[in-house]
């Protein structure tokens, strides 16, 4: 019992409270890019959470023999791979969305994401937890895309997953889509503010300030 | 003093971690694992990628073909869809024995293909095919009314692939679509969006004296032989420019041009 609750804890931990995305603040180049509508940013999701977890799983197994030179080019020969046969398989067998994801499913590599996970849990635990702490983060990562994705599709083109939701001023509805939405400063804007809201309801996330502007230090001496 | 471990997996695993030998053994067998897995997957997936491909590009060419203004009247004029013809490039006829499906066969073989001089190869194609499958189009009088030819070229990041719809008259472009690209999406990526492709139409390629204009502008087209530029996207604009001119110019598909003119096609 104690450990399935153990589990359930590092599988839930990165979905609000350690969340990659708006903690860490990691991975949120691919989390600005594709997230133009909800389908793009759920294939993207599935395809960092897959990657993840299996790459956490491998690295886990085989954490015993790698050697600590060459530990990050092992790690990134073997999330690269995978990322690679991700992206044949898109390629194959969802042509559509991988051609809208277009080079952003070869950054899973490079996403820190990842990089982070592996290097930091999964090198020191057991397969199994590593692969549950993986698919956790993957959670989070994909549930900051799926609220952004989904906001930036519903109010720039008034749809979800293609279905229109919101009926358009052009064919006679009332909503009159915004295009600043379709272009990638709102995905700052909307990070931004999911990051403030985040640490709005969680004030311990808040990070301490590096720099006290000086005209408070003098009101505080 | 422990016993000497009889396997030899065992004993390389018990090797210290930061041991040179098990660092290479370690490196060499990831690479040949992950080298495999990829392998496996690309040539596991290839038919069901390349069968995408075709499909989406016959589907670009129905959709291109489709937005030619008074196009689909003009097919069922013509009564029937388009043919297919693959060209000799250099002498501009049909090609002898080379037919739509051993194209592939045929262009694998790097004796149909031709060097290009650097003097006239602007978009660093360094070679070209000898063949080129071309689709045409006639009207009742057996004339050539439209053509659309696969172009090729170099854009900011990477090859661009194209298809032209060109009008009868060898001089005015009926459309373009772009089949395939890795521009900047948003910038240069734009280049596959219709609303791009919408100033093709109506464009001409070349002056009243016979000389190559046609250039994708800076900003808004000013002249007849211009389409609009996209913001930020200069250098897809110039390889867009040169491919239309080199494919359409003599090294392209000049000699079939020149053979539709004369109306010998």
């Amino acid at each position: 019992m104690a450990g399935q609750s153990q589990y359930w804890r590092v599988l839930t931990e990165p979905l609000i409270r350690q969340n990659p995305v708006t903690l860490q603040i990691l991975g949120i180049c691919s989390a600005l890019a594709v997230t133009t509508t909800l389908a793009t940013a759920l294939t993207m999701s599935v395809s960092l959470t897959v990657v993840l977890t299996l790459a956490a799983g491998l690295i886990s197994t085989i954490r015993r023999h790698i050697p600590e030179t060459i530990r990050l080019i092992v790690q990134i020969v073997i999330v690269a791979s995978l990322v690679i046969v991700i992206d044949q398989i898109l390629q194959a067998y969802f042509a559509e969305i991988s051609r809208a994801l277009s080079v952003y499913v070869g950054l899973i590599t490079t996403n820190c994401l990842v990089l982070g996970r592996t290097e930091a849990y999964a090198r020191h635990h057991t397969p199994l937890p590593a692969m549950v702490d993986a698919f956790g983060n993957g959670l989070g990562y994909s549930l900051v895309l799926i609220i952004i994705g989904g906001l930036r599709e519903l109010f720039g083109k008034g749809e979800l997953f293609g279905q229109e939701v919101l009926p358009l001023a052009e064919a006679g509805g009332w909503f009159t889509p915004l295009s600043l939405m379709l272009l990638a400063p709102s995905a700052f804007f909307l990070l931004g503010l999911l990051v403030w809201a985040v640490r709005v309801w969680r004030p311990d996330q808040a990070e301490a300030r590096e720099h006290v502007p000086p005209g408070e230090m003098e009101a505080a001496e | 003093m422990v016993e000497r471990d009889p396997n030899p997996w065992r004993r390389f695993l018990a090797l210290p971690n930061d041991s040179r030998a098990k660092t290479i053994v370690v490196a060499f067998l990831v690479s040949a694992i992950c080298a495999a897995l990829v392998s496996g997957a690309t040539v596991v997936l290839r038919p069901i990628q390349s069968a995408n491909r075709a499909a989406e590009e016959q589907a670009r060419i129905e959709a291109l073909v489709a937005g030619i203004p008074g196009m689909t009247a003009l097919l069922s004029e013509a009564g029937g869809s388009l043919s297919t013809v693959v060209i000799d490039l250099g002498s501009g006829q049909a090609a002898d024995g080379i037919t739509p499906a051993s194209l592939e066969t045929a262009l694998a073989d790097p004796a149909n293909w031709t060097e290009l001089e650097p003097a006239v190869d602007p978009i660093g194609l360094g070679r070209r095919p000898d063949y080129a499958q071309v689709f045409l189009l006639r009207d009742a009088a057996d004339q050539v009314s439209l053509m659309l030819l696969p172009l090729s070229g170099q854009g900011y990041g990477g090859r661009v692939d194209a298809i032209l719809a060109l009008r009868g008259d060898t001089n005015t472009i009926a459309g373009i679509a772009i089949t395939g690209h890795s521009e900047t999406p948003g910038l240069g990526g734009r280049i596959e969006e219709a609303a791009w492709q919408a100033s093709f139409p109506g464009t001409e390629l070349r002056d009243a004296g016979g000389e190559m204009r046609f250039r994708v502008a800076r900003g808004r087209s000013s002249t007849a032989h211009e389409v609009d530029g996209i913001t930020g996207a200069t250098r897809t604009g110039r390889g867009v420019t040169q491919m239309v001119r080199f494919w359409l110019g003599p090294d392209g598909y000049g000699p079939l041009l020149d053979a539709i003119r004369r109306g010998e096609f």
